[in-house]
């Protein structure tokens, strides 16, 4: 039994709610229970935007991760904001091209991963927040590619389906790294 | 033969408006039209809040009460619920439509909802004891104008077809009278012209009623008469304030 | 399994009351429930529905008044203080006997209050939010599934009863995704003879409205309406109870709340604390009976809410007061963390229900 609680946070803009979404959709796809809830209003638009994400193999209770077991910071107010409020144990991956400082908890695994920049040496524009997503399966080991595969039918319309081997690359790259 | 009888639209029940109120004869026109163009079975009406309030006991057709304000809304709902065989109007007085209405008589016209609406503009407040209302003459002494309508200090009456005139939606705009016999026929015509645009799909469709509040007046029914042709009609002119397919056939 | 999809909550309600038969839709925008509208301004043409964004939420109310007058489903929904314009509307609706789906998703208040999610419209949801003696069916779901379901109930509440019903939800219900299903939609078709759909000339005509100026008819009307509350509260209260077979301490609370209650529930029990859930799923009417039957074992309930305390007066009524009930609570658009329910369900604990 298993319940792990996600925390991402960045700009408005980098893709936070989409990458929230691909996790949740492929852990639906995957049989988890699983919840989603975005920050919203104007903030979303350039401001700091953040997305509680829950995948467990019980029921979710609360959708609101106040105390995430994985936070994923795009930027620095969103460590400034967050770093304290991971459990004791837990994990974050930190965008080093964006966030100079390093994490001060002791007590946490921390990834730095130059997402940003991978994104910008391979063309791939603001993907950023999926090479992060690929860095992050890894590390949980569930890192499988048909589930990827699914989950990305899901959350990107057919209408941009070429955006599938674009996603699917930073994914990769993520998992490389 | 029948030389005169009630038109089958208006029920058979004693009306309670004033002596020498106009409502009646503006009633019996709406219901002469219904019966006219056949259409008393699809037809629903809209009374408003006001001395026509209860106009739904009147009319022979399916008939709904709007609260204040509200009737081109309600309307709006009864016609998009089935376009092809609703043929809705409202019947509204100037605070319901040109006061607390305002904006859902502005927004039907900018839709060109296709919906008919008789507006009677008889300057004042009538179910409530003659108030203020947005028609109301400069100078006109009112239960809330008593030292008549100061425009420094509450502003001008609101021409309706006027400014509704502007607007590009609306189909048709008309302000008519009931004073006379010859005025009372053209107000038949405008009405039926507002339900006929209806039936065609055309839009919009405003009246306008240039109408009597004897008892708020404080006028007999006759002076009541001579009060509007000398007073309203200046400031109210009658006429086609805007007929958009008449308009496109003379271009 | 493979039918679920994940939806915004406020998706969900769309898509459920489309499917629900619900054909007109109308509304003006205003954060948290925008994306209400923007499902139906996308669905509605492709289905031979109607969507009209109305010049304001009085005008909504009323163009839903106009299609309920003729007998078809119909929905409008805004956020706290677009439901307060709406009120005069529903009470009109009330007055008139007319069935609608109102959907609240509710932000911090009074006045323009945030966008925040909050629950501190209780008092005009229960209450009937407009003039005059009424009250709506009042629904509050905690999931996005719930949210389509009671959205579907919703209507059938309102064609069975003839009333306006209003799903209660708040800005984190309406924002989250969560996995749904619309399998096994069934709705019922009403007797609707009452609707004014024009004459055809075959019977007398109908007049819907809500003025009766002998005051012995509107008592009548009242009395009546009041006679089909009395069957509404006997047969239409909905409630879940949680862990509740050994409880000694019951908290009640409905939507985002009780999602996050049930956090503090699970931390509290592995304490070794005795203490279960009482949630409400309609707040009218409010499931008095359980609660007041729990008051046998329960030594406290504690309410967790997101105003300065409505509901716990319902609680407290419920109870006939046989208990203390204390108040969890967090406003403003603030949510309480399952931390704070869990430090009152300790503090209940350990008072063991002694003032």
């Amino acid at each position: 039994m298993k319940t792990t609680q996600i925390l991402i946070a960045g700009f408005g803009g980098q893709g936070i709610l989409f990458a929230g979404k691909f996790l949740a959709y492929k852990g639906l796809l995957e049989g988890k229970q699983i919840s989603w809830l975005p920050s919203y209003g104007p903030e979303m638009r350039g401001g700091t935007a953040s997305c509680s994400v829950i995948i467990s193999d019980t029921p979710v209770g609360s959708p609101i991760v106040s105390k995430p077991d994985v936070l994923v910071a795009m930027n620095l107010p969103s460590l400034d904001k967050y770093e304290d409020s991971v459990v004791p144990g837990g994990v974050i991956f930190v965008d080093s091209t964006l966030i100079e400082r390093k994490v001060n908890r002791t007590d946490v695994t921390v990834y730095y991963v130059p997402s940003t920049q991978l994104a910008s040496d391979n063309n791939l524009g603001n993907l950023a927040n999926m090479i992060m997503m690929g860095k992050l399966m890894d590390v949980n080991g569930d890192y499988n590619e048909d589930g990827i595969h699914a989950a990305l039918g899901k959350v990107i319309s057919a209408r941009h389906a070429d955006m599938q081997a674009v996603n699917l690359k930073a994914l990769e790259i993520g998992k490389n790294n | 033969m029948v030389v005169f009888e009630k038109p089958k639209s208006l029920a058979d029940v004693p009306l309670h408006y004033c002596p020498g109120c106009t409502h009646g004869i503006i009633h019996r026109l709406v219901a002469e039209v219904i019966d006219e163009l056949g259409i008393e079975g699809k037809t629903i009406g809209v009374a408003p809040v006001g001395c026509s309030v209860m106009a739904y006991d009147y009319f022979n057709c399916d008939m709904v009460e709007a609260a204040h304000g509200r009737a081109p809304a309600v309307a709006t709902g009864l016609k998009r619920s089935d376009p092809e065989n609703h043929i809705v109007f409202t019947y509204q007085g100037d605070g319901d439509l040109a006061s607390i209405g305002m904006a859902e008589t502005v927004h039907s016209a900018a839709r060109n909802e296709n919906i008919t609406v008789i507006f009677v503009n008889n300057a004042i407040y009538g179910m409530t004891g003659g108030q203020m209302a947005p028609t109301s003459l400069p100078g006109q002494v009112t239960q809330t104008s008593p030292y008549g309508r100061d425009t420094d200090h509450c502003g001008f009456p609101i021409k309706v077809c006027e400014m509704l005139s502007q607007l590009d939606g609306p189909e048709y705009l008309e302000r008519v009278s009931v004073n006379n016999v010859k005025n009372i026929k053209a107000a038949k015509k405008a009405i039926k012209k507002a339900f006929e645009n209806q039936i065609n799909g055309k839009g919009f469709s405003l009246v306008e009623v240039v109408s009597t509040c004897p008892t708020n007046w404080g006028l007999t029914p006759v002076k009541a008469l001579e009060w509007l042709e000398e007073k309203m009609l200046p400031y109210y002119p009658l006429g086609v304030y805007k007929d958009r397919s008449a308009q496109k056939e003379g271009e | 399994m493979a039918d679920k999809v994940l939806m915004k909550g406020n998706e969900a309600i769309a898509e459920a009351a489309i499917m629900a038969g619900c054909r007109h839709y109308f509304g003006y925008p205003i954060t948290p429930q925008t994306e209400i509208a923007a499902y139906m301004a996308k669905r509605m043409p492709k289905i031979g529905g109607v969507f009209l964004q109305a010049e304001s939420e009085i005008a909504a109310i009323n163009m839903v008044y106009g299609v309920s007058s003729t007998g078809k489903r119909v929905m409008t929904s805004s956020s706290s203080p677009g439901v307060s314009r709406k009120s005069e509307g529903i009470s009109y609706m009330a007055g008139a006997d007319l069935p609608a789906l109102i959907v609240n998703v509710q932000r911090g208040g009074p006045g323009l209050g945030g966008i925040q999610p909050s629950q501190s419209d209780y008092f005009q949801a229960t209450r009937g939010s407009g003039h005059g003696d009424y009250h709506l069916i009042v629904l509050a779901p905690s999931s996005v599934q719930e949210m389509a379901d009671l959205t579907i109930k919703g209507f059938d509440l309102g064609d069975k009863y003839r009333m306006p019903v209003m799903l209660l939800a708040d800005g984190t219900m309406g924002q989250m995704m969560e996995p749904v299903s619309f399998d096994n939609v069934e709705t019922k078709e009403y007797d609707k003879s009452w609707a004014v759909t024009g004459t055809k000339c075959e019977r007398k005509h109908n007049i819907i409205n809500s003025l009766y100026l002998k005051p012995e008819e509107l008592e009548k009307e009242n009395f009546a309406r009041f006679e089909r509350y009395k069957v509404i509260e006997a047969n239409e209260a909905m409630y879940q109870e949680y862990k509740m077979d050994d409880a000694e301490i019951c908290v009640v609370a409905f939507g985002i709340a009780a999602r996050v209650a049930q956090n503090a529930i699970d931390a509290a029990r592995e304490e070794g604390i005795k203490v279960g859930m009482i949630r409400p799923i309609t707040l009218w009417p409010f499931p008095k009976a359980p609660m007041l039957a729990a008051t046998d074992k329960v030594h406290t309930f504690i309410s967790v809410e997101m105003s300065m305390g409505q509901m716990i007066e319902d609680i407290k009524l419920a109870t006939e007061c046989r208990r203390p009930v204390e108040l969890c609570n967090r406003v403003g658009g603030m949510i309480p963390t399952p931390d704070e329910v869990l430090d009152s369900i300790r503090a209940a604990a350990q008072k063991g229900g002694n003032k």
